[in-house]
């Protein structure tokens, strides 16, 4: 699905009774297949874009063009499961997934033992496997994931990352994912957006041209360089 | 034979039992107390506990207690479907929208005030001595309870399952089913154990200010004529109906909507 985001201004409402600028002339558009990562430093605003761009938050300066039709499919920061239905009822609820569709969802991210289960008997990490298994059930024209892997260990968000990056290709849906760790956004996504500390600012576009796994230890230490000294540039 | 102890022990539970029995002490005591009572007090002021069972067993026979049972049963049904949908309604209106909730807010504190006697009077008297007058004065009673109950469920909902149904573009239909009645569920499970026994009260006063059958009339009757012993036939089966109630339909249902939390300390 292609996708025109271009946000003038986004201020919130401080408890004082103060606006606050949490985003400034963020401009970007999607292709359609496109696996974008969004890079920033904590509180940088990379949320609050997300809800913008799924519809959440329309409060902002700015305009968000989609296509007529679009199916999202998102991932919060927290699972946001329904803790009184099961696994397989919290998949069914919104998916209009066939059955063979959803089984396979639900063996590429290994939940085919869980799915009796209810969330509160979930570990954290199985928890965010539901959640993703959910928002491809929707079979989604638009991908939007919020720091899908945080407060994970490192061994199980690498696996993670990898059955997440193999569904996301199979299925081709247009995906940006909010991250804040670098090395995560070079091993998931063909682009990376780099947003400066609040209020945040576009400050790189970044094409990574190298074909998935294709890309060399050196190639990755190398963008990583560059992305930081994106970033090191934008706050001096 | 020390195995076929076991077994046998297993099988009564004794916790179980023992518990049943301690609740039941309490109840059997009060019987003691009762017959005690009986014998020292004047004639008809307290009949024996067999007195009372054997009118009972004579006004079943005839039909009488049943038919008066039902009717009050009915009379309770009606009103607390009645009072617990309107309340729900009206409710989870106020907790969603602020200028319901200030248009309707005053009247709220003003019925939860009302002493029920007002209402049931003023029924009586601007709608006439008839049933809607009757089940209209016990649910303007329970209403506004419930409908309490309900907004602070509402304002309990969680915003970020909101926030999810309306990414998943959920149905109304769906979003109603999965996302928000469960989460009212405790609230309107306090709601209904609250107005059972508030509601079957009133009903009784009701019935007996203006109706001219069901439980609260035979008991403005049994005190016209000073007969406590009919008076307790006609009163403790119908607690004891009430009772039933709770134990074998409400809290089982209770039960059955909350199964999906996982027990406490297990």
């Amino acid at each position: 699905m292609e996708l025109d985001v271009s946000i003038a201004r986004k201020a919130l409402r401080t408890a004082s009774g103060q606006t606050r600028s949490i985003l400034h002339d963020v401009d970007f558009s999607l292709r359609r297949g496109e696996v974008c990562a969004l890079l920033g430093p904590s509180g940088c605003g990379k949320t609050t874009l997300l809800r913008i761009v799924s519809g959440l938050d329309a409060d902002f300066e700015g305009r968000l063009v989609l296509p007529r039709e679009h199916k999202i499919g998102m991932v919060f920061q927290e699972p946001r499961l329904l803790p009184w239905r099961s696994v397989a009822q919290n998949l069914r609820l919104v998916g209009t997934s066939s059955d063979n569709d959803l089984a396979e969802i639900v063996a590429a991210l290994r939940l085919s033992r869980h799915l009796d289960h209810f969330p509160g008997e979930l570990s954290l990490g199985l928890a965010r496997r539901v959640a993703i298994a959910r928002a491809f059930a929707v079979k989604p024209d638009l991908l939007l994931l919020d720091e899908p892997f945080v407060s994970l260990d490192a061994a199980l968000a690498a696996r993670l990352r990898e059955e997440l990056l193999a569904l996301v290709l199979k299925r081709k849906a247009t995906t940006l994912i909010v991250t804040h760790d670098v090395e995560e956004a070079i091993a998931i996504a063909d682009r990376i957006l780099v947003l400066s500390a609040a209020p945040g600012r576009l400050i790189a576009d970044r094409t990574i041209e190298a074909p998935r796994g294709a890309l060399t230890e050196a190639r990755i230490a190398k963008l990583k360089d560059a992305i930081l000294s994106d970033i090191a540039n934008a706050s001096s | 034979m020390s195995k076929l102890t076991i077994k046998a022990v297993s099988v009564w539970r004794p916790g179980k039992t023992k518990a049943f029995l301690l609740r039941l002490l309490p109840l059997i005591l009060l019987l003691l107390v009762w017959q005690v009572g009986s014998r020292v007090s004047s004639t008809g002021t307290l009949p024996s506990p067999l007195a009372v069972l054997s009118v009972i067993t004579t006004e079943a026979w005839s039909g009488a207690l049943f038919l008066n049972l039902a009717v009050t049963l009915a009379r309770v049904a009606v009103a607390f479907a009645l009072a617990m949908a309107l309340g729900t309604v009206l409710g989870v209106a106020m907790g969603r929208n602020k200028t319901i909730d200030r248009l309707c807010d005053p009247l709220l504190i003003v019925l939860l005030n009302l002493p029920a006697l007002v209402v049931i009077v003023l029924a009586y008297i601007w709608v006439g001595l008839n049933e809607a007058a009757a089940i209209g004065a016990v649910v303007l009673n329970k209403l506004p309870n419930t409908a309490v109950t309900l907004r602070e469920g509402t304002r309990a909902l969680d915003k970020n399952l909101d926030e999810m149904a309306r990414v998943f573009d959920l149905t109304f239909g769906k979003k109603l089913r999965h996302v928000v009645l469960p989460q009212l569920v405790p609230y309107l499970a306090a709601a209904m154990r609250s107005g059972l026994s508030l509601v079957w009260k009133i009903v009784l006063i009701v019935e007996l200010l203006g109706r001219s059958n069901g439980v609260g009339f035979e008991i403005g009757i049994a005190f016209q004529l000073f007969d406590v012993t009919r008076l307790l036939a006609y009163a403790l089966p119908f607690v004891g109906l009430m009772l039933a109630i709770e134990t074998f339909i409400l809290q089982p249902f209770e039960r059955h909507i909350s199964r999906w939390r996982p027990p406490h300390g297990a």
